[in-house]
């Protein structure tokens, strides 16, 4: 175990409110230089794991270490943490170079140098003309950019942001994406970002963390949560999937076949780990954009599944189209690219779905 | 009832456009003032009867305070009507008596310390209730508030037989103590009500940045509380100031204060010196919590509400 390594860690931490619990006992080791997302739902537990990191909430057990130290009993301005709000959270009653300034007036920074990293953080976050305005006379996405700059010029060990990107509205929270995630690239600050939007979860992240709960359900890059989820919450979590509960019918090292119910067989592509065995109940997962609609006298390729269907509704959205298929009495969603014109509704279509799309999870786990 | 039906609509949209001003939207209905326009043509001489017995209302209670101020520059030796001429001689008088100008001296005192005490331990016993949580926290939430509720008399004889059972002596002290106690609910409220304004991440981002508690509460949320602190100290300042129903059992022998000095001093006659005090006092009181309220909100506006 190499402690060097971690810029964060946090062992066994909990957290209760009374009979309620946040946060189950957690595990979680953030990588120094990493930009890892903590994602899901309200509740789910995330931003009790990034105030439990700040300092902001003390947890009901556990231990958290940054760059190695025990932290649990230094308190949250001795932490040396760049914490960037949802709200922004300036100081209104405060210029904006006063407001950026503020970490290092605790921080032993002579004038000319504090004017000077002032100056610098400005403009990495591209806002050097606003140092004199105040926090209201600035739009939304500026505020943003301010926190920003107002967290990394104090150079802290690590970056939270607690869902820096919902008060803005949804164009601005793409540029902003883009330009949070060129910022953390350039200092290589290690960074702890919370969410909701499986979006910027998917765009910004080295590692995901979904989180539902209380609980990890799935830690990875962001391709392999998408991809491989490690449960129906992940696969229905992010973007929108398909989960065909089926029964193994038969499997060989290359293919499994699983009969699902009342639609028909499809083949997945056999994974080592897998432990499947023949007549074993399973669930197939596959996204809605990996579930290709094509004419109904399609042909079968190798390692492909087809199945007939028809569509019930059409979701027009401009470059592609999501329909809702039918098939067998079972309803599927398709999300495909347009080719010249789309599926209409009531037309019959073939469903392809190529075994190493589909993902297989045991059904063990009852879920929601 | 043809006639009736659309009087109440009327009446509601009417009701509902003053709500919506009073609300801080810019533009109410357009409409509103035109359909309450026609709606009080049907029920005009209600409304007439309604404006006048208002009208009165206001006169009977200004009326006199007009006069007392007017009579203050009277040049006549008597405090009634016709007036004389206009003259401060009465201010110059009351210049003049040591009395009266002792009995200030002792007012601003009081006043001041009371407003700053009072103030002191608002902004404290505000920040315990909003941002902390203890037990017996509504007890003493409640306990605080209380003093507004009780009639000053109860507090008045209440505190004075409690000093009477320790067998403390009045004094100066204790009378401070007494408008600490029933100027505090004031401030304790209007700061309250603006420290749950100050969102708890604005304190939280200080935090981070290295601020500790104490210089969190000094670098931001003092400042951002400033307009109801000072708010909360013009209110301690002018009730202790003005009050006399308390004053009266809890002063120490020999000492006055401006009010209790003129009740004294109208119990052996109503001298015109008394309308120039009286009108010294309504500047005072009316005066400062106006001043107070420009500058507070000149300064929300510059530390962004």
């Amino acid at each position: 175990m190499n402690d060097q390594a971690h810029a964060v860690e946090i062992r066994e931490v909990a957290k209760r409110f009374g009979d309620f619990t946040a946060l189950h006992p957690t595990n979680l080791h953030i990588g120094e230089g990493s930009f890892v997302t903590l994602l899901g739902p309200s509740g789910c537990g995330k931003t009790t794991t990034l105030r439990i990191i700040a300092g902001l909430l003390e947890p009901s057990q556990g231990d958290i270490l940054i760059k190695g130290a025990r932290v649990n009993d230094t308190p949250i301005h001795r932490r040396n943490l760049g914490l960037v709000f949802q709200n922004y959270a300036l100081f209104p009653h405060k210029t904006v170079f006063d407001n950026v300034a503020f970490g290092l007036k605790y921080r032993h920074v002579s004038r000319d140098e504090m004017a000077d990293r002032v100056a610098k953080a400005l403009e990495l976050v591209q806002l050097p003309h606003l140092a004199d305005r105040f926090p209201r006379q600035l739009s939304g996405g500026q505020q943003q950019r301010i926190a920003l700059a107002r967290a990394i010029v104090i150079q802290p060990d690590v970056l939270l942001l607690d869902e820096p990107l919902s008060a803005l509205d949804a164009n601005l929270r793409e540029d902003m994406r883009v330009e949070l995630k060129r910022i953390q690239d350039q200092l290589g600050i290690t960074t702890i970002f919370v969410t909701h939007d499986q979006a910027e979860a998917l765009a910004m992240s080295d590692r995901i963390v979904v989180m539902r709960d209380g609980l990890i359900e799935q830690i990875g890059a962001p391709e392999e949560v998408y991809n491989r989820p490690a449960s129906e919450f992940v696969a229905r979590f992010l973007g929108n999937s398909n989960v065909l509960p089926g029964r193994v019918e038969s499997r060989d090292d290359r293919a499994i076949k699983v009969a699902i119910d009342g639609v028909g067989t499809i083949l997945t592509e056999a994974v080592e780990e897998e432990g499947a065995a023949e007549g074993d109940p399973v669930r197939v997962v596959v996204r809605a954009e990996k579930l290709q609609l094509a004419a109904p006298e399609a042909q079968a390729e190798a390692g492909t599944s087809i199945l007939p269907g028809g569509v019930e509704a059409v979701d027009y959205q401009g470059q592609a189209a999501r329909y809702f298929v039918s098939v067998n009495g079972h309803q599927m969603q398709a999300v495909n690219a347009i080719d010249e014109r789309p599926f209409r509704k009531g037309e019959a279509v073939s469903v392809r779905i190529r075994a190493r799309d589909c993902v297989l999870l045991p059904s063990s786990k009852t879920e929601g | 009832m043809s006639g009736e039906r659309p009087q109440s609509p009327t009446l509601y949209s009417a009701v509902g456009g003053v709500a919506g001003e009073r609300g801080g939207a810019e533009t109410p209905s357009v409409s509103a003032p035109a359909r309450l326009r026609a709606a009080l043509k049907r029920i005009d001489i209600g409304w007439s009867l309604i404006t006048g017995y208002t009208v009165a209302v206001y006169l009977f209670m200004f009326i006199p305070v007009a006069i007392v101020m007017l009579l203050a520059f009277n040049a006549s030796q008597f405090g009634a009507f016709p007036m004389e001429g206009l003259s401060f001689r009465w201010f110059v008088a009351l210049w003049n008596n040591d009395a009266i100008v002792r009995a200030f001296r002792v007012s601003f005192l009081l006043g001041g310390l009371t407003a700053l005490i009072s103030t002191t331990l608002g902004v404290l016993a505000a920040l315990a209730i909003v941002r902390y949580r203890f037990p017996g926290k509504n007890l003493i939430s409640t306990a605080l508030v209380a003093p507004i509720l009780v009639p000053e008399v109860v507090l008045a004889v209440a505190l004075l037989l409690f000093l009477r059972w320790l067998d403390i002596p009045r004094s100066f002290f204790l009378l401070l103590c007494g408008h600490v106690i029933f100027t505090l609910p004031f401030v304790l409220l209007v700061v309250q009500a603006r420290l749950v304004t100050i969102r708890r991440d604005v304190e939280e981002a200080a935090m981070s940045l290295g601020a500790g508690p104490i210089a969190t509460f000094f670098e931001v949320t003092l400042p951002l509380l400033m307009p109801a602190v000072f708010a909360g100290m013009l209110f301690a300042f002018t009730i202790s100031f003005d009050d006399i129903t308390g004053t009266l059992f809890w002063k120490p022998g020999g000492l006055e204060t401006v009010p209790t000095q003129i009740f004294a001093m109208l119990r052996h006659s109503v001298s015109p010196e008394i309308n120039a005090l009286g009108t010294v006092m309504i500047l005072l009181t009316v005066g400062l919590p106006l001043l107070g309220a420009g500058i507070a909100r000149r300064m929300a506006r510059t530390r962004g509400g």
